[in-house]
């Protein structure tokens, strides 16, 4: 097991350095660099340019040298200091605007991809254990309206729902007087009143999707010889249902964690704006509206390193599993 | 053991299958007896029933199929028989005979056992499901029961994964965990239709030696004549969900009533005879249980047929002696035919 997780560790290093390439070929995509840009705008505003401060940026990205040596200074940059470089958009440091949302994104992440499991999996085990009971009629009608209908649908509907019926705001994570707030007790249970909503949202698809697939891959164990087979030895029905056929098809559980993060974080980028959430979702949709290479490139990489993560977290729970892919079997 | 009754009486048994198509017989009106401490070979072709006959003894039989009709008497000790038709499938009865009373080993021994868990979980599981033993003695007990399978090193063997292991490995591992709790009847099903022919051999050999061990009694179903004559005590020849023809091994190989189990005889390759002559075989195909033909079932394939009678009524059920008997209308009124009507040239 520590062998398949070293290696696959090690297998990271080429991917993660690919994925630094693709943002830094990102950031320097756009015609002219980071201060040709940044002096037009303020000359457009009128302003006059301070010729040091612009050789001390120069020096500082090493703008003007060859693009290895430009990229050497930038990932050394992030990965030594943890600078990510600047926003010209914000006129702040990257870092700290992705600090501010990215906490945001993976608290709501994780507690989506909770209320997912936990619905999904009693729901996709009853409509298999019970196949063609009104209960899994009921299920798979539900979940294909949910896979069905777009997200930013769901989240229209609740929000019209939630503001008429109940007179409830619903945007954003937090009540306008704890927007800014520091942390407190009642800052956390404001943001608790608000996380369901985006959770919701988000967390149907999902959840029909889940279902749909523990569905189909129960159905397929259970007619397994196995199944048979333990079954004949006396094993009781319910225990055998969780012991060995439910352990086969937990695999796509599994094996998709990877997956949500990148999906939750840049993907929902509908939602996020419809809901008016502070996550990295609508900041990366900014930042390459207004063409803000660095912000931009940053959560790209950013949220490609995740991914990474993400994989290897899932890989390593799979092997856990199921042994066929921890001892190398195909 | 004193007494006579047998182990197993299955008597008039119907399992149908109820499909959007129709109904399937599987097994239409199966009666079978399994003596104590005996091996009795269930043979006939592909989709015969033989199958089901056994699962619908240890109620397993798969939806939408159902027993519909007939008893399975079960007499284990001195004790009246339990009708095992009448326990519930998923009761706690059942689930205490299947593994404890009457054990099952099946055609695909890999897929038998779960890729996810070390057969040493699987048996342990087995043994602590049916006797009153703690993790370590359970333990022992399944590395005893690998090592008398023939399994070597069982105590490294236990932790391995099924597929870590040979197809026969996997099937002495199914034979352990059938025989970890001492059932007086095994049930196997084409134990070794999947396995090499050298592998066949050794579990064969394996599956008598333990019968003689412990003297259980086994329901042996194969389609294959050559194991049949090896092991078994008594045959029963399956046509088409019914039972065509019964007795001792050496009255069934040597005389044979029925036209079926004599085409099937006919039909074995022998080494050295009829060489450069067409092997034997039985014209036409067994038709699928959904359309089975009125009277006889095997009359469309008979070479011994009677026009206006094997396909107009059901055959007579003959009855020569307590394990032997036929049904076939050329046996009717008592009249020892066998033998008239054998498929010619390969009995030396």
């Amino acid at each position: 097991m520590l062998t398949f997780i070293a290696r696959r560790c090690l297998f990271m290093v080429p991917t993660l350095v690919a994925i630094s390439l693709v943002a830094f070929a990102i950031i320097q995509l756009p015609p002219g660099d980071y201060l040709t840009t940044m002096v037009s705008r303020l000359e457009s505003e009128g302003q006059s340019v301070d010729q040091a401060m612009l050789d001390g940026l120069r020096e500082r990205y090493g703008l003007g040298q060859p693009l290895h040596e430009q990229y050497l200074k930038w990932i050394s940059g992030i990965l030594l200091h943890g600078d990510f470089g600047q926003s010209f958009e914000y006129g702040t440091s990257v870092a700290g605007l992705i600090g501010d949302r990215l906490p945001l994104s993976i608290l709501l992440t994780v507690t989506t991809l909770l209320a997912t499991w936990i619905m999904a999996f009693p729901v996709g085990l009853y409509s298999a254990v019970r196949q063609y009971s009104a209960g899994d009629y009921i299920a798979t009608t539900l979940g294909f309206l949910g896979l069905a209908i777009p997200n930013f649908m769901i989240a229209l509907g609740l929000m019209y729902v939630m503001h008429t019926v109940f007179g409830y705001s619903v945007g954003g994570l937090f009540s306008p007087e704890f927007r800014d707030a520091a942390w407190s007790l009642a800052k956390v249970g404001d943001l608790m009143a608000h996380l369901w909503i985006p959770m919701v949202v988000l967390g149907t698809a999902g959840t029909a999707g889940l279902i749909r697939i523990l569905r189909a891959n129960l159905l397929d164990e259970v007619r397994k010889p196995y199944v048979m087979a333990a079954r004949a030895r006396g094993v009781p029905e319910r225990r055998l249902v969780l012991k060995y056929p439910l352990r086969v098809a937990m695999n796509p559980f599994v094996s998709t964690v990877g997956w949500v993060l990148p999906a939750l974080i840049s993907g929902e980028v509908i939602v996020a704006s419809v809901l008016n959430l502070p996550t990295t979702g609508p900041l990366l949709l900014g930042a390459l509206q207004s063409q803000d290479m660095y912000l931009a490139g940053s959560i790209i990489l950013v949220v490609s390193v995740l991914t990474v993560i993400g994989t290897l977290l899932s890989d390593i729970l799979l092997a856990w599993l199921d042994p066929r892919v921890r001892l190398g079997y195909r | 053991m004193s007494h006579d009754e047998p182990l197993l009486a299955i008597d008039g048994l119907k399992t149908h299958f109820f499909t959007r198509e129709g109904t399937v017989r599987a097994v239409d009106g199966v009666s079978l007896t399994v003596p104590r401490g005996k091996t009795v070979c269930v043979v006939g072709e592909s989709g015969c029933g033989k199958s089901v006959t056994a699962r619908s003894v240890l109620g397993l039989v798969d939806e939408p199929g159902r027993i519909i009709d007939g008893r399975i008497a079960w007499q284990p000790g001195a004790g009246e028989p339990v009708d095992l038709t009448t326990l519930d499938p998923k009761g706690e009865r059942m689930r205490r005979i299947r593994g404890g009373e009457i054990s099952m080993v099946f055609q695909e021994p890999m897929a038998s056992l779960s890729p996810m868990y070390t057969i040493g979980d699987q048996l342990i599981e087995t043994i602590r499901l049916h006797l009153p033993l703690g993790k370590e003695e359970a333990r022992d007990r399944a590395v005893e029961q690998l090592r008398r399978v023939g399994i070597p090193r069982p105590e490294e063997r236990l932790d391995a994964y099924s597929f870590q292991l040979s197809g026969g490995m996997c099937q002495r591992v199914m034979i352990a965990i059938a025989l970890a709790a001492d059932p007086a009847l095994l049930i196997a099903d084409e134990p070794t239709t999947a396995l090499d022919v050298t592998t066949q051999a050794r579990i064969i050999d394996l599956l008598r030696d333990l019968q003689a061990e412990t003297g259980m009694s086994v329901l042996f179903i194969t389609h294959d004549l050559g194991v049949v004559a090896e092991i078994a005590d008594e045959v029963v020849v399956m046509y088409l969900g019914t039972v065509v023809e019964r007795g001792g091994v050496d009255e069934i190989f040597h005389d044979p009533k029925h036209p079926y189990t004599n085409a099937l005889l006919g039909s074995i390759p022998r080494m050295g005879a009829g060489a450069g002559r067409r092997l034997a075989t039985i014209r036409g195909n067994v038709p699928h249980p959904s359309d089975r033909p009125a009277g006889c079932p095997f009359h469309p394939r008979c070479d011994a047929a009677i026009g206006g009678v094997c396909d107009v009524s059901d055959p007579p059920h003959i009855v020569f002696g307590e394990a032997r008997s036929v049904r076939c209308v050329l046996h009717d009124d008592g009249a020892a035919v066998g033998g008239d009507f054998r498929v010619d040239g390969e009995r030396a």
